[in-house]
């Protein structure tokens, strides 16, 4: 399998999870997209790696790691905002979610 | 390309279509876990294993149960007929189109690609850990911390305030 079949594959990962991202009025879907691209950039890295030219040094594999316990860690804090804006507007539809607007 | 590849390419995207497009929140969950499936079985095509092991066990196993919590959290009794895209999507989505377009004429007029697969080495999960200990120990201290303080933060936003009245 060619490297370029991997990164197009994970541009179209990103262009999915962008599109649902900016077009989505539930917010967790919202959160879904930026999941999804940001496991694009996670298959990109892996890709580059193993095709590169130390595919047997750790260092793709561990950013990896680190790239996934950062992501876990936004989508936590991310859904508990989520959650405490639904208490309040009792509602996640984020047109509706427009008090700061101008 | 060969059949496996296409075959998994066709469910991961298929899965991501799906997560973003379709109108009940459940079913999106469901379909973005199938999408996570799916990139885990490319990381093991790509001799990460140990990368696609904790991609289950962390975005399927944790990330995917607390987005389908979230969801059943934040129900509400909306109208079953409510646009799901918001009124200025065709933006959102020429937006898309550009970026990908960009991403996919940069990937397929580059020369500096390598064509050819080079030979499987063995990365074993004692040279993960290995480096972990001794080269990336800082960071992976600071991950720690970043976990704990964004667990911690997300159970204070999310608690319910019972003031006394």
């Amino acid at each position: 399998m060619t490297l370029p079949a991997y990164l197009i594959l994970s541009a179209l990962l990103f262009a999915i999870g962008l599109g649902g991202a900016l077009t989505r009025r539930n917010a967790i879907i919202v959160l879904i997209g930026i999941e999804l691209m940001l496991n694009a950039a996670n298959l990109n890295f892996i890709a580059f790696w193993r095709y590169g030219p130390n595919p047997q040094s750790p260092t793709g594999p561990v950013f990896v790691i680190f790239s996934i316990g950062v992501a876990a860690a936004e989508a936590a804090v991310g859904l508990a905002l989520i959650i405490a804006t639904y208490r309040h507007y009792r509602t996640t539809d984020l047109d509706r979610i427009d008090s700061m607007k101008g | 390309m060969t059949l496996a590849f296409i075959i998994l390419a066709a469910a991961t995207l298929a899965g991501a279509l799906a997560a973003m497009t379709l109108r009940n929140l459940v079913h999106c969950a469901l379909a973005l876990t199938i999408a996570f499936g799916g990139l885990a079985l490319f990381y093991l095509r790509l001799n990460a294993q140990f990368v696609g092991l904790a991609q289950i066990l962390v975005y399927v196993g944790a990330v995917a149960i607390l987005i389908v919590f979230a969801i059943l959290l934040t129900r509400g009794i909306e109208a079953p007929q409510q646009a799901i895209f918001s009124p200025a999507w065709v933006v959102g989505a020429a937006v898309a189109l550009i970026v990908f377009g960009l991403l996919a004429g940069i990937i397929l007029s580059s020369k500096a690609l390598p064509a050819t697969e080079p030979a499987a080495v063995e990365t074993t999960v004692r040279q993960i850990g290995t480096e972990l200990m001794t080269k990336y120990v800082v960071p992976l201290e600071v991950v720690g911390l970043l976990l704990t303080a964004a667990l911690i933060g997300a159970v204070i936003i999310a608690r319910e305030e019972n003031e006394p009245k």
